[in-house]
C-alpha cells in the first residue's frame, strides 16, 4: 500500500500536503482510490467557498459507488484542480499527484494534527 | 465466513479485489473494471460464475412439473440442449429468482439459479415436487463449478483451450447447450451469457476448473470481475435479481412480460395472480442527458405521469454515459424527457428501451 511518509491523513481517507506558501494541497489516498474503483464523476469545490473542518465539499464517483470527500482542515479553497473533471482516473493512475483542492487554513496549526502516514496505515488495518 | 468457490486462490495470488458478494468472496476487479467491460466486448474474458447453483431435476415427468412450476413454457424446449429463461414465481405473482432451464431429456432439465437465493429456489422447489410429482429428483450439484467466457472471440479461445470442445459446440445455436466428454471429463457446454456477447458458459467438475480458467488465461481470456459483469449486463439490458426484481414485483412491472406465457391454457405457479393484476408500472431504460454523477439505485425519478425509482444504475463505459433501469408509471414513453434527484441536484435523463449495447456497440444514441 502506498502511503507517503510526508503527507498527513485523515480517516476518511483524505491524504493533506502544507505547501511552501502555508496552503494545503488535497486529494484521496491510494486505498480510497483502489477501494473506489475507476473514477468517472468528480465534483470540486467553488474557489473561494468557506469549508468548516470534516464538512463535505466535493464528491468522486466511481462505476461503483459515490463518495463525499471531507475538508481536514477548515479554511477557504483557494484552488480546484478543474482539470480532473475531463479526467478523472488520473486520481486511478496516481492518486498522490491528481491533487482536489486547495486550501488556507484558518488555523495553520491545524495540519499537524492530523494523522501521520504510521496512523493512518493502523487505521485501514494494513500490515 | 465467506464461501469460496475453487478458484477463490488464483483470484487472489492474481491480484483480484475481493468484496463479499451475498456470503461469497468474490472479485470485483482485477485492477480496472472498465478495462475488463471492454476486453469482453472487443475481445475475450472470463468470470468465475462458480457461486451460481446448477440444480438438476431428474425423473419421468420433469416436463410436465416445470410447465407448472416455471412462468415461461418449457414446451419451447423441443430440441435436446436448448435453453429457456424464466422467472420462479410465488403464487402471488412476485419473483422468487430469475433463471435459465435446459432441457437435455424429456427425464432430465438442467436449471442454473442465482447464488443468493439458491437455498430458497431448492426448497422451493423440493416443496412443489412433493405436492405435485413425488417421483422427481432435485440435485443440487454444488461439486460443480461454472466459468462464463464472453466476447467476439470468446468461442474460439475456449476451442483453444479445450481440446475437442470444437467439434461438439461449433454447431450450437445461441441460447443452446451440449454436453461433451472430453479428456476433461463430463463438460456442459452452453452458448449463453450475461453479457450481450457472444460466448459460452462452461459447466465441469469442480476440481477441473483451476486448470481451465489457467488454460484460458494462456489463450489470451482476460480474467473480469463481478464490477464488469454488472455493467456487461445493464448495457445489455438483463435484470440482476434483487436488484430490478424481488419477492416484491410482478415480472409485469420489472421489463419480464416476455417472459411470461399468459396466452396458453397452461396453468402455473402465479398466473391467477399475474391475470388479476395487471401491471401499473413498467421497467424503462434511461440515458443521463447531462453531467453531474452518475445513475445508481435507488434515486427517484420525476416524470409526467408521476414518480418512479432507479433500479439499477451506473456508468457505462461502452456509451461512455451513466445508464439506468427504472421503474416508472406506465405512459412514460422512449424520448420522453425525466428528472432524476441525484444529490442536491435534479439531472435531466432520456428514457429508451433497453438494450443500450450489444455485441460492441452501442445501441442507443448519445445525445
Amino acid at each position: 500500500m502506498n502511503i507517503p511518509a510526508n503527507l498527513r491523513y485523515t480517516a476518511s481517507h483524505e491524504w493533506v500536503r502544507t505547501e511552501a506558501d502555508g496552503t494545503v494541497t488535497v486529494g484521496i489516498t491510494d486505498h480510497a482510490q483502489e477501494a473506489l474503483g475507476d473514477l468517472v464523476y468528480l465534483e470540486l469545490p467553488a474557489a473561494g467557498r468557506k469549508v468548516a473542518a470534516e464538512e463535505a465539499c466535493a464528491v468522486v464517483e466511481s462505476v461503483k459507488a459515490a463518495s463525499d470527500i471531507y475538508a481536514p482542515v477548515a479554511g477557504e479553497v483557494v484552488a480546484v484542480n478543474s482539470a480532473l473533471n475531463d479526467a478523472p482516473e488520473e486520481v486511478n493512475k496516481d492518486a498522490y499527484a491528481a491533487w482536489l483542492f486547495k486550501l488556507k487554513p484558518a488555523d495553520a496549526g491545524a495540519v499537524a494534527k492530523l494523522l501521520d502516514a504510521k496512523a493512518y496505515e493502523a487505521t485501514i488495518g494494513e500490515a | 465466513m465467506l464461501k469460496t468457490t475453487p478458484l477463490n486462490a488464483i483470484h487472489r495470488a492474481a491480484g483480484a479485489r475481493m468484496v463479499d458478494f451475498g456470503g461469497w468472496d468474490m472479485p470485483v476487479n482485477y485492477g480496472s473494471q472498465i478495462e475488463e467491460h471492454h476486453a469482453v466486448r472487443r475481445d475475450a474474458g472470463m468470470f468465475d460464475v462458480s457461486h451460481m447453483r446448477v440444480v438438476d431435476l431428474a425423473g419421468t415427468g420433469a416436463r410436465d412439473f416445470l410447465r407448472y412450476a416455471l412462468a415461461n413454457n418449457v414446451d419451447k424446449l423441443k430440441d435436446p440442449g436448448r435453453a429457456l429463461y424464466s422467472c420462479l414465481l410465488t403464487a402471488g405473482g412476485t419473483v422468487i429468482d430469475d433463471l435459465i432451464v435446459y432441457f437435455l431429456r424429456e427425464d432430465f432439465f438442467r436449471l442454473v439459479v442465482n447464488a443468493g437465493t439458491a437455498d430458497k429456489d431448492v426448497a422451493w422447489l423440493r416443496r412443489l415436487i412433493a405436492e405435485r410429482a413425488p417421483q422427481l429428483e432435485l440435485i443440487p450439484r454444488e461439486d460443480l463449478a461454472m466459468v462464463a467466457v464472453q466476447g467476439p472471440n470468446a468461442r474460439a479461445r475456449v476451442w483453444q483451450a479445450l481440446p475437442g470442445s470444437e467439434s461438439a459446440t461449433a454447431g450450437l445455436k445461441p441460447f443452446s447447450a451440449a454436453a461433451i466428454d472430453a479428456e476433461w471429463g463430463d463438460v456442459f457446454i452452453a452458448r449463453t451469457g450475461y453479457t450481450g456477447e457472444d460466448g459460452f458458459e462452461i459447466v465441469l467438475p469442480a476440481a477441473r476448473v483451476g486448470e481451465l480458467w489457467n488454460r484460458l488465461a494462456a489463450a489470451g481470456v482476460r480474467p473480469a470481475g463481478l464490477g464488469a459483469r454488472d455493467t456487461l449486463r445493464l448495457e445489455a439490458g438483463m435484470n440482476l435479481y434483487g436488484q430490478d426484481m424481488d419477492e416484491t414485483v410482478s415480472p409485469l412491472e420489472s421489463g419480464l412480460a416476455w417472459t411470461v406465457d399468459l396466452t396458453s391454457p397452461r396453468d402455473f405457479v402465479g398466473k391467477a395472480a399475474l391475470l388479476a393484476h395487471p401491471a401499473q408500472r413498467q421497467l424503462v431504460g434511461l440515458v443521463l442527458s447531462e453531467k453531474g454523477g452518475v445513475l445508481r439505485a435507488h434515486q427517484r425519478v420525476r416524470t409526467a405521469r408521476g414518480d418512479g425509482e432507479i433500479t439499477s444504475g451506473t456508468f457505462s463505459p461502452t456509451l461512455e454515459q451513466s445508464i439506468a433501469l427504472a421503474r416508472v408509471p406506465l405512459g412514460v414513453q422512449p424520448a420522453d424527457t425525466v428528472q432524476v434527484v441525484v444529490r442536491d441536484k435534479e439531472l435531466a435523463a432520456r428514457v429508451v428501451k433497453p438494450p443500450f449495447a450489444r455485441n460492441g456497440k452501442p445501441l442507443v444514441a448519445i445525445t
